[in-house]
Parts: structure tokens; sequence; C-alpha cells
């Protein structure tokens, strides 16, 4: 299938006999593979120098933090660490790990990214945080087993309405208190510990996933995506409509008030004692509450990479990815399509619960109006952005999108207003460019920006993706 | 011999009443029950939704055959079709509000000529832009996995939205109320009024010559060649290409006609009402069968009916919070217990 990229590949073919003429100048003939890969590093490197120095500077000028940006960059990226015995092979992931966890610390010092503005505040990390756990959810689903889910933002719901209902005053007439932290032993309703909602929202969205896939997962393709789009727009309207859930006059969901204030994860009094004030009491009434957050925040996306990973090396992940080549062939070498596909949709789920009630945790709220189909198609949007089935590909799409959401748009709208002389409400417009992004991406590079290697060539080759069962019983 | 032994057991099987069809049963009575006891406490207000209903339905029906249409060609899901439609809605109620100059309330032969012009423009401008973005988004992925198109055609749907929120703003844009709301008739107690049996006027020969286009003609006979077996039929010498492109410019013509008589009848859209009359629209085609062009029609009538009862009657009905809901549900159950759909026949290649 040439015509994907008929135009790319002829100038990638171009530029790629530069850089094998120039490294065969530089290297010798036959380099070592350590050697080659130090040398296409340090290239990138270069790149970004003269991208910084001679195209963007002149223009927006220099900063030296962004020298220094790329001065650690540059360190950390170009040597070639992996020739140091046993430890080698973790310095550039922990490097990264922390410059991730510093961030609260040095964003403000940060220079201006040229168009898009200041980098982003840590409320806005936790955001794109929050998104980029759900995207790798998603990316089990789409990306390792080839299923459209056009609801996930159902599974967003049910993990923070779970939050809501279990550590909120919305069921005022209980009173049940259980590990809570920052409320008071009197106040009434369920106060539960948020770390434990966070598991129990992850099996509780597990479940509905497993009962939503179970009638479901036969159907075909886009018969699928029509059923889960319709599963996310019911559950919305049953939050929405849910305070006099048809007449019984049970308050379920507080209806479009939403159920507000939802309590803060913390460790509580005793184990902030005990370790010297190190882990706090509550969230919420730390000064830094917002860096506890975020930290949290890391730790929860590490447990997802990592479940993810794991996962897609498994058996049921190999599975997963077999039933996205070919249903047929799948079926045929013993992989059990209903479990594995069930399984796929379960896991999905679990994480999509997770970052739901965390982030309604993060917020102290949630609202009907947080869940429309238009969420579901932006965590879509991320996926196929950052290419499918590959974690870090969809994690760098993750986080430009929601990036681009709470921060990017508006201070890209701005500078173009004063720039060009515009008066354009870009923000309003979001969702057309996410669409314009669907369309481009699928068109022009349908693997997305980092592709697995794998996705990749099943767009290229094409795939027999005829399902087994057709629209059957 | 061996079909024999194998057709052998099937009969046993048949008389098992299954799940899915005692439920089915049990579900549908329910219905019936609550429409007749709806019915014997305000048979005036009854009679007077299903009128209500069999409008909505004429509508639906226009926008589900463009899903069909699309569907039974291509497989495909055309996500962005609701979104033709409102833009066909908004450009009705531009032409006909500053192109013909008329106003709410105005009447006479100058109003029918306005509104037929106003008719065949939405319709030719709406079957252009289907026929284009199948020609941008959907014909350089015939052939890539069936994901790709799908996901384009949400791209496309998005980006015709926020074409209608560039062009006309967030807010509900008033249209020029022009067809009389006088009474056809008035007995006991039931009023139809004009403006639904124009909407119903208009719906049925549009549908009458779909239906001759599709039977009848030549191309139709090379859209229904086409819709069985592609390669097969681009080796019978048909143009699939073209084909496919006609078979757009159809359905967005039928969009666009749609477009107007929602924008005429109900008197204000906005740039977001597409999609959500797009998915109800689609649940309809899928109700009546998928690929079946009776079955649509059937469907959206049935959808409407439904819409209109649940949002009008008084004794237990759910209410318009809940509209969104039970016509999702409906098209859940019917994906999962009947995927064919009403009038659909299943067969081998399914769909």
């Amino acid at each position: 299938m040439a015509r994907f990229s008929v135009l790319p590949r002829r100038h990638r073919g171009l530029l790629a006999d530069q850089v094998a003429r120039l490294q065969r100048r530089v290297l010798g003939e036959d380099p070592g593979p350590i050697a080659r890969k130090t040398f296409d590093r340090a290239l990138s490197a270069v790149f970004l120098a003269v991208l910084g120095l001679v195209i963007l500077a002149p223009v927006f000028g220099l900063d030296a933090s962004a020298f220094t940006a790329w001065l650690v960059f540059t360190v950390v990226y170009v040597p070639p660490w992996e020739v140091i015995p046993m430890v080698g092979r973790f310095i550039r992931p922990a490097c990264a790990l922390a410059l991730v966890i510093a961030y609260p610390f040095y964003f403000d010092n940060m220079f201006t990214i040229p168009i898009f503005g200041a980098f982003p505040d840590v409320a806005t990390g936790v955001y794109m945080l929050v998104f980029i756990m759900m995207a790798i959810g998603l990316n089990m689903v789409v990306g390792y087993a080839g299923l459209l889910d056009l609801g996930y933002v159902a599974f967003y719901a049910i993990g923070a309405y779970t939050a809501a209902w279990f550590a909120s005053v919305q069921f005022a007439t209980h009173n049940i208190h259980f590990g809570a932290v920052g409320v008071g032993p009197t106040v009434p309703g369920f106060h539960i510990s948020i770390w434990l909602l966070l598991a129990l929202a992850g099996i509780l969205t597990a479940f509905v996933g497993v009962v939503i896939g179970l009638p479901t997962l036969r159907l075909r393709g886009d018969y699928l995506a029509i059923v889960t789009l319709g599963f996310g727009e019911i559950l919305p309207q049953i939050a929405r409509n849910g305070d006099r859930l048809f007449g019984t006059g049970f308050n379920l969901t507080n209806g479009p008030n939403g159920i507000t204030p939802i309590d803060s994860p913390g460790f509580g009094n005793t184990l902030h004692d005990i370790t010297g004030g190190i882990l706090p009491a509550s969230y919420q009434a730390a000064i830094n509450s917002d860096n506890l957050f975020y930290w949290t925040a890391v730790v929860l996306v590490l447990f997802t990479i990592f479940c993810s990973v794991r996962l897609r090396d498994s058996r049921l992940g190999r599975a997963w990815i077999a039933i996205r080549e070919d249903e047929v062939a799948a079926a045929a070498m013993g992989v059990p399509l209903m479990r594995t596909k069930t399984w796929a949709y379960a896991a999905g789920a679990f994480f999509g619960g997770i970052a739901g009630a965390y982030y309604a945790s993060f917020k102290g709220s949630t609202f009907p109006g947080d869940f429309f189909f238009n969420i579901s198609v932006f965590i879509l949007c991320m996926v196929i952005l950052g290419g499918m089935g590959n974690v870090w590909g969809v994690m760098v799409g993750a986080a430009f999108l929601s990036y681009l959401d709470r921060e990017g748009l508006a201070n890209t709208g701005a500078w173009l207003n004063t720039h060009l002389g515009m008066s354009i409400d870009v923000p309003l417009y979001e969702f057309g460019i996410f669409g314009v992004i669907l369309v481009v991406v699928m068109l022009f590079r349908p693997e997305g920006l980092i592709p697995s290697a794998r996705r990749k060539a099943e767009f290229e080759e094409g795939v027999h993706d005829e399902p087994l069962y057709d629209v059957s019983h | 011999m061996v079909t024999e032994a194998r057709r052998a057991p099937l009969p046993l099987l048949r008389h098992r009443p299954s799940f899915t069809a005692v439920g089915g049963v049990a579900l549908v009575s329910l219905l019936a029950i609550w429409l007749f006891v709806n019915l014997v406490k305000t048979p005036a207000d009854f009679v007077e939704i299903f009128l209500i209903g069999l409008t909505t339905g004429a509508i639906y029906a226009l926008v589900a055959l463009g899903y069909t249409l699309v569907y039974g060609i291509l497989e495909l899901i055309n996500f962005a079709h609701g979104d033709v439609f409102m833009l066909g809605g908004m450009v009705s109620a531009t032409v006909a509000g500053t192109v013909f100059g008329l106003t709410s309330g105005q009447s006479g032969v100058v109003v029918w000529l306005s509104v037929f012009g106003t008719l065949v423009i939405a319709m030719a401008f709406c079957g252009t832009l289907n026929a284009s973005i199948e020609f941008v988004a959907y014909r350089p992925l015939r052939g890539a996995p069936r994901l790709a198109p799908l996901i384009t055609a949400i791209g496309m749907s998005f980006i015709l939205q926020n074409v209608g929120l560039a062009w006309k703003g967030p807010n509900f844009i008033e249209v020029v109320d022009v067809l009389p709301r006088s009474n056809v008739f008035s007995i006991g107690g039931v009023d139809y009024e004009w403006n639904k049996l124009i909407v119903v006027m208009i719906t049925v020969p549009v549908l009458l010559v779909l239906l001759w286009l599709v039977e009848r003609t030549r191309q139709g006979k090379a859209m229904r060649a086409t819709a069985q077996d592609m390669d097969a039929s681009a080796m019978m010498g048909i143009n699939v290409n073209r084909t496919i492109s006609f078979t757009f410019l159809i359905a967005g013509a039928l969009a666009g006609a749609a477009g107007l008589l929602y924008a005429l009848y109900v008197t204000n859209i906005r740039y977001d009402q597409g999609f959500q009359l797009g998915l109800i629209a689609f649940t309809a085609a899928v109700l009546g069968g998928i690929g079946n062009l009776p079955g649509a029609v059937l469907g959206a009538l049935l959808i409407g009916l439904i819409q209109a009862f649940n949002e009008g009657l008084s004794w237990h009905a759910p209410g318009s919070d809940w509209t969104q809901s039970i016509v999702f549900a409906i098209l859940i159950l019917i994906l999962v217990f009947r995927p064919e759909g009403l009038l659909g026949e299943r067969t081998p290649e399914g769909g």
C-alpha cells in the first residue's frame, strides 16, 4: 500500500541517503551498531540545536534555560550509556523519570516555547498524566486488540462516580467512615479512603466493561464501535437524570449539579507524624497540594505503563495482537476469541476507571457535563495521533493533546491573534482541530507519530481482518 | 448425503424457545400494554402524538436512507452524515431567509416556489458535500483496515460540526417560519396541522424517486451490483468509483432534503444537532435492517413514533430526558439480538 506514504517516503529516502553518506565519512566504512546509534542520536541533538539557534532564536529570542534544556537533553540522550555494564540501560529512563518528578521545581523558570507559550503548570501536568493513563488504557482496547471503542468516556464516568459516591456527602443518610482523611467523624455520607477507592473504581469499571463486553464483543468492528458509542451516551444520561431516577425519588448522582466536594487522598495524621511529615496528612490541606497530586499521578502512570507493557508481552497480550491481525487465524490457533476480547475490554476499562476516580478526587467534584462523546473521541485521537499499539507513542499523543486542551490552544490562539491580526477564538474550534488531526493522521500516517513496528507493517501491507463471527449469535 | 446428515438436528433446535425470543415478546407486549392504556386514557392526545411521530419519522427516514445506502455499498458507518444534514438545514435557513427573502408568517405562491428552490439548492449542496467527503476521506482508505475509514468518518463529523459552529455560532439560529400552521382537519379534538402534512408531502415523492432510481435505472442497478460484490461488478465493467460517488451524492441529497424539512418544521437549528439526530437515524436504519431501503423507512417511522410517544404521552412515559437512552438501548438490543434488523435478511456475508 504505497499510497499511504508516496510523498514523504521519497523525501525520506533522499534525506536518508545524505545521512548515510555523512555517517560513512565520520565513522568509516563499517562502524559497530553502538557507534552508529550514537551517531544518529548526536545528529538529532545537532538538529535540535540548529532548529533552536538558527530558526527559532532569531524570531522568538534566545533564553538561557532553553540552552540548559538542550544541554541536559544532549548529555542524557546522546552518549552510549548502554555500554556501561549492569546499570547502563537504566540511566536514560532514570534521568527522564527524574526530570518528570522534578518538574514542579523548575517549570516556571523555563523558557517560553515559540507559539505554544509557557510550559504547562503543575495542575495541567496532573490533567495530562490522568489523560495519559486513560489513553494507555484505551490503547489496550484499540491498539492491542484492534477493537474500536467509542464509549471510553463511560469508564471514565464510572470511575469518577465511584469516587464521588464513596467519598462525599452524597448518601447523607449513611455515616460510614473508613480511612478517609480530612473529614470529621460526624460528617454524614460514605467516606472511604481514596486509595481503596482507586482500586475499587478500577475493579468496578472492569466489571462493567465485562458486562458491556460480553453481549457486544461478538459483533464486528464497526457494530462494536456503535454499541460502545451507545453505552457512552447512555451512562452520562443516567448521570444527568440520576437525581430522580425514574420517579423513585432516589438521588443517585445529584443530576446536573454533580457531586461535590469529594474527599482528597492523603495518609492521615498518624502516618504523617510517624514519618516526620514526609507523607502528607491530606493532599487538599497541604501547601503544595498540586505537586502532591502530580507525584501521585506519576506513580499511577508508571503503574499503568508497567501493566500495559507486561500485558502486551504476556500470553494474553500476544493473543490480542493475534486477534487484531487475523481473527480467523487466531481462532484456528486456539485463541479463545470471546474471552480474549473481554479481557482486553476489562483491562482497558480498569485503567479508565482508576484515572476517572483519581481525577474526580483531584478536582474535588464530578459533573455529568464532563462525560460527553467528545471526550471519547479526544482520547481516541490521542491514541491515533501517538501511534496505535505503542505505549510510548500513545503517551506522547496524550500529553500533547491534553496540554493543547488545557493551555496550548489558548496560548496558540492568543499568539496567532496578536501576531497575525486575527480574532479567532481558537479553543472554541478545539474539536474541529482534533477532527482534522484524525483525518490527516489516518490518511497520511495511519500508524501514528511513533508507531509500533508491527502496527506499521499492518497498515502498509494490509491485514486480513474479516471477522470470524459475522454478526452471529 | 452429507448435507442431510448436517441438517437433521436443526428442526429439534428450532422448537426450543430461545431467551431472546421470550424476552423480545415480553418487551413488545409490555410496550403494547403501555400504549393501549395511554390510548384508553387520552385518546385524542394519543392520535395527535401519533401524527407528530409520523412527521418526525418521515424526516428521520430521509437521513436513515443515507446511512443505509452508504452502509450497503461500503459497509461504512458514515458518521459525518448527520452533520451533512445539519449543514443542509443551515444552508436552507440561509437560502430561504436571505436569498429568497422569506419572512416568518408569509404565505402565498412565492413561499411554495421559494421552498422548492431552497429544496433543490440544499439537496445539490449536501449531495456535493457528501460526495466530496467520500473523495477526500474515504476513497484513499479503500482496502485499508476497516477501522481507518471509520476514524476518518468521525474526524469529518467533527470538522463539519465546527464548520457549522464557525458559520452560525454556538447558539440556536432561528429559521423563517413559513409553513402554515392552520389545521388540515380537526376531528374529535385531534388537530392535524398543515406543516406536518407538508413534511410528509415532500418526503413521500422524494422516497418514490429514490426507489425508482435504485430499482429501475441503470445507475441503480450498478449500485446494487457494487453493494453485492465490488470486485465482480468492476469486472463486469461497472465504474465502481463513480457508482460509490453517486451513492454518496444521493445520500447527501436526501440529507439536504431532510435538513430543509427539519429547519422549516422545527424552525431552529444548531451546529451540534446533526450528530445527535444522525445517531438516531442510524439507529432507525439498523432497526429496519441496514442496507435495506424499505427497512430504513420503517425503522425511521418506528423510531419517530417511539420518540413522540416517549416525550408526549402522559401515563408513565419516561419523558424527553431519556429519549437518547431509549433510542440507544433499542440500538444495542437490536445489534446484539437481531443484527439483521426487522426486515433484513441474514446473508452469508452478513451486514
